[in-house]
C-alpha cells in the first residue's frame, strides 16, 4: 500500500509540470486558434532564466552584498523569472504570430517550431553545449509518513503549482481581463469589433502562459537540477499532448489531463516493465481520445476558452 | 582532327599531374576525428578535441609522421557528430570521401561508433573508437578497432566487485533502453550477476529513455523490490539525478556505475550526493604515476581542468594510429595505404599506452585492464582498486 501512495506522491509532483505547461498551450489555443510550439522551449528558457537570476543572487548573498536567505531568493527566482519568461512569450507572439494572424495555420505551426529551434540554438551559443546545475536553493528535507517519503521540495512544488493554477482560475473567470479572454475564445472575429483588443488580449494571454512555464522550469530545475538546451522538446510535446487530451481551450481540462498524464505514465511504470512506459501509457491516452476525440472537456467544433 | 590533338593534350596534362604522385609517400597525412562537440556529451568532444590538439603540437614538433625516415606533415579534421548517430555517419562519410582522410578516430560513444563503424567498413578506411565499449563496434568489421575494454569485461568486473566488496546478493539496474551502450552493459551486468547469485537475484531491471528526468516510479520499484544495491551504466547528465531521486526515495545502499560515470562534470553536476559512490573504469587521475601523470599533468596546464578517461583513450588511440602508419609502407595511394596502415594496426603487440598495457585482438579490440574509482568527498576520482581479465 505504501507502494501505492508512493508513487501516487510521484505522479502528482511529476503531473504538476505538465499540468503547468498544458495551460500555455490550451489558453493560446482558445484565444487565436493555433498551437504555440515554441511553447516547450519557453518553458526551457523559464527554466534557463531561473537558473541565471537564482545563481546570480546566490553568488551576491555569498559576497555579502545583499542579506537574502535561501528561501527569498527562490521567491524573487520565481518572479523575476516570470516578468522576463512573459516578457519573451509577448515578444515571440509580437514577432512570430502577429504578421501571420491571417495566414494559413500550417504557417504559424512552423513558425512556432522555428522559434523552438531558435530558442534552443541561441541558448547553445549563449551558454555553451554544457549542463547547468540548477542551485540547490532547498536543503531537501525528507518526511516519512507511515512509509510514504515526501521531501519538501515536493510538497512545495505540487501546493504552488495548485494554487497558481486556481489563481488562474480566478483571474480568467473573475477579472475584466478574464471576461475580455472568454469573449475572445468564444469568437475572435466579432468580438475585436465590439472594441475588445485583440492584441492586447493575445499578448496578455501568452504572458500568462509563459509566466506559468517558467514557473514550471524553475521547479523541474529544483526537482532535477540538470539543465540542457533540449529539455523543453519532448516534454513540451508531453504537455501538448495533455492539453489535447483535456480538449482544446479547456483551462480545467488541461489541468487535470495534465496530472492524468503524470499519473499514467508513472503508473504504466509501476505495473509493466518500464521499458514499454511510453508505449503503454501512449496508447492509454490514444484510446482515451478515440472515444473522446475532443478531449475530456472538449466540445466538437469550439474552442472556447472554458473553466 | 582537332578533337584528336585535344585528347593527346588532355592525356598530356593528366600524365603530368599523376606522374610525381605514384609510387612516392603522400605530401600531407590526414588524420579525421569524429567527435560529439555539441549535443548530450560536449565535454567528451571538448576534451576528444583537446587531446587531438596535443598530439598535433607533439606531431609539429617532430616535423610530422616518420614513415620510412620521412618526415611526412600531419593535418587532423574535426567533425562535430552532434551525439547523434545519423550526423555520426554523415561525418565518417564527409571525412573519408570528401576529405580523404588516412584513418579515422572516434567516434566516442557506442550510439555514434557502432553505425559509423560500420561506414568505415564498408569504406575500408581504418577507424578506432577510443571509448566505445559495445562489442558491435568492432564485430565483424576488419578495419574498426576501439582503444578500451569491452562491455562484456565491465560487467562481471563490477558484479565481482560488488560481491567482494560488500557481499551484497540483490542487485537492482537502472538503464537507458534507447541508448546502445546502457543497454549492452546492463543486459551483460545482469547476466554476470545472476551467473554469480543465481536466478532471479537481479530484483528490478528498470529502464527509461534518453531524455527522461524523472526515475521516481522506477526507483520507487526498486526500494520496493528489496535491492541492495543499484547498478546504473549511465552518462554524466543521468546519473546525478538518479543518485538523488534514489536518495530521496530513501535508496540506501551503494550506487555503482561504469566508465560513463568518468567525467568532471559527474561530481560538478551531482555535488556531495555522489560522494563515496564506485565505478569502474579505464584509468583513474589520482594516484598516477609515469607517462599517464605527465599527460594529466600537461593536459591540465593546458586547459584547466584535469582530463578523464575519453581524453586519455583518444590520446592512446592517435598514438596507436600514428604507430601504425609509421610501421605501414605507404604509396600515396589513399586506398592502398588505408588498407597498409589498418594491416600495422592489427598487428601492434603490447603497445604502452598511458591506460595501460594493450595488444588487439582478431575482433580489433585490445586486452587490458580495468581500474574501479571511488568518489571522494572532495568529488575526486579516487584510485580504488585495480581488476584484470
Amino acid at each position: 500500500m505504501t507502494f501505492f501512495f508512493q508513487n501516487v506522491v510521484n505522479a502528482l509532483q511529476y503531473g504538476s509540470f505538465y499540468a503547468l505547461i498544458a495551460l500555455g498551450y490550451s489558453m493560446v489555443y482558445s484565444i487565436l486558434m493555433l498551437f504555440n510550439f515554441a511553447h516547450g522551449d519557453i518553458f526551457m528558457t523559464g527554466a534557463y532564466i531561473g537558473f541565471g537570476v537564482a545563481t546570480g543572487l546566490t553568488v551576491l548573498a555569498a559576497a555579502g552584498t545583499i542579506v537574502l536567505p535561501n528561501w527569498l531568493i527562490l521567491v524573487l527566482t520565481i518572479l523575476i523569472a516570470m516578468f522576463l519568461t512573459s516578457m519573451l512569450g509577448m515578444l515571440v507572439e509580437r514577432l512570430g504570430y502577429r504578421p501571420l494572424r491571417d495566414a494559413p495555420r500550417a504557417s504559424a505551426a512552423i513558425t512556432g517550431m522555428m522559434i523552438g529551434l531558435i530558442l534552443e540554438y541561441g541558448n547553445l551559443l549563449l551558454l555553451g553545449p554544457q549542463r547547468r546545475s540548477f542551485p540547490r536553493l532547498i536543503q531537501t528535507v525528507t518526511y516519512d509518513v507511515g512509509g510514504v517519503i515526501l521531501t519538501n521540495k515536493k510538497i512545495m512544488i505540487v501546493a504552488v503549482s495548485m494554487v497558481l493554477m486556481y489563481a488562474l482560475h480566478l483571474f480568467i473567470s473573475r477579472t475584466r481581463w478574464g471576461l475580455a479572454m472568454r469573449a475572445m475564445a468564444f469568437d475572435h472575429v466579432v468580438v475585436p469589433l465590439m472594441g475588445v483588443p485583440i492584441n492586447t488580449i493575445a499578448r496578455l494571454t501568452f504572458a500568462l502562459g509563459s509566466a506559468l512555464a517558467a514557473v514550471a522550469g524553475i521547479f523541474f530545475g529544483l526537482a532535477y537540477p540538470v539543465l540542457d538546451p533540449y529539455m523543453g522538446i519532448v516534454f513540451g510535446w508531453k504537455a501538448f499532448v495533455a492539453a489535447i487530451l483535456g480538449g482544446r481551450g479547456s483551462v480545467m481540462g488541461a489541468t487535470i489531463a495534465g496530472f492524468m498524464l503524470g499519473f499514467i505514465e508513472i503508473f504504466v511504470a509501476m505495473v509493466f516493465p518500464s521499458t514499454l512506459r511510453d508505449l503503454i501509457a501512449y496508447s492509454i491516452i490514444l484510446g482515451i481520445l478515440v472515444f473522446r476525440p475532443h478531449g475530456l472537456f472538449g466540445e466538437a467544433y469550439s474552442a472556447r476558452l472554458r473553466l | 582532327m582537332r578533337k584528336g590533338l585535344l585528347f593527346v593534350l588532355a592525356l598530356l596534362v593528366v600524365g603530368l599531374a599523376l606522374a610525381p604522385c605514384a609510387g612516392a609517400a603522400p605530401k600531407v597525412i590526414k588524420i579525421g576525428i569524429n567527435a560529439p562537440l555539441t549535443g548530450d556529451i560536449p565535454k567528451v568532444g571538448e576534451e576528444s578535441k583537446y587531446a587531438a590538439q596535443m598530439w598535433l603540437e607533439d606531431l609539429k614538433a617532430a616535423g610530422g609522421i616518420n614513415v620510412g625516415g620521412k618526415k611526412i606533415p600531419v593535418e587532423v579534421i574535426i567533425e562535430d557528430n552532434e551525439s547523434k548517430a545519423e550526423s555520426a555517419v554523415k561525418a565518417a562519410t564527409k571525412l573519408i570521401k570528401q576529405d580523404e582522410v588516412l584513418a579515422i578516430v572516434g567516434p566516442q560513444a557506442s550510439k555514434q561508433a557502432i553505425p559509423a563503424g560500420g561506414v568505415a567498413n564498408e569504406n575500408k578506411t581504418p577507424l578506432i573508437s577510443p571509448w566505445s565499449t559495445n562489442p558491435d563496434t568492432t564485430k565483424d568489421r576488419p578495419f574498426v578497432f576501439r582503444g578500451c575494454f569491452l562491455d562484456p569485461f565491465q560487467g562481471p568486473v563490477v558484479a565481482n566487485f560488488i560481491t567482494e566488496e560488500f557481499g551484497f546478493k540483490k542487485a537492482a539496474v537502472l538503464y537507458d533502453v534507447a541508448s546502445d551502450y546502457p543497454k549492452g552493459l546492463a543486459e551483460v551486468f545482469k547476466a554476470a550477476w545472476e551467473k554469480l547469485h543465481g536466478a532471479g537475484s537481479v530484483v528490478a531491471y528498470e529502464s527509461f529513455t534518453t531524455k527522461d528526468a524523472d526515475f521516481s516510479s522506477q526507483l520507487t520499484k526498486i526500494i520496493q523490490a528489496g535491492a541492495e544495491v543499484l547498478f546504473t551504466p549511465q552518462y554524466y547528465n543521468e546519473v546525478p539525478l538518479i543518485v538523488q531521486q534514489a536518495h530521496e526515495l530513501g535508496f540506501k545502499g551503494p550506487i555503482v556505475g561504469s566508465d560513463s560515470w568518468g567525467s568532471p562534470e559527474t561530481t560538478k553536476l551531482c555535488g556531495a550526493e555522489c560522494s563515496g559512490l564506485f565505478f569502474s573504469t579505464h584509468y583513474a587521475a589520482a594516484g598516477a604515476t609515469g607517462a599517464t601523470k605527465a599527460f594529466i599533468d600537461r593536459f591540465q596546464k593546458a586547459y584547466g581542468y584535469e582530463p578523464a578517461d575519453v581524453a586519455a583513450l583518444t590520446w592512446d588511440s592517435l598514438r596507436i594510429v600514428q604507430k601504425a602508419i609509421e610501421s605501414a609502407n605507404l604509396t600515396g595511394d589513399i586506398v592502398k595505404d588505408r588498407q597498409a596502415v589498418r594491416d600495422a594496426m592489427a598487428k601492434i603487440q603490447e603497445f604502452e599506452g598511458i591506460t595501460g598495457k594493450m595488444t588487439f585482438t582478431e575482433e580489433g579490440d585490445p586486452i587490458k585492464c580495468a581500474v574501479i574509482v571511488r568518489i571522494s568527498d572532495k568529488g575526486e576520482f579516487e584510485f580504488y582498486k585495480s581488476a584484470c581479465p
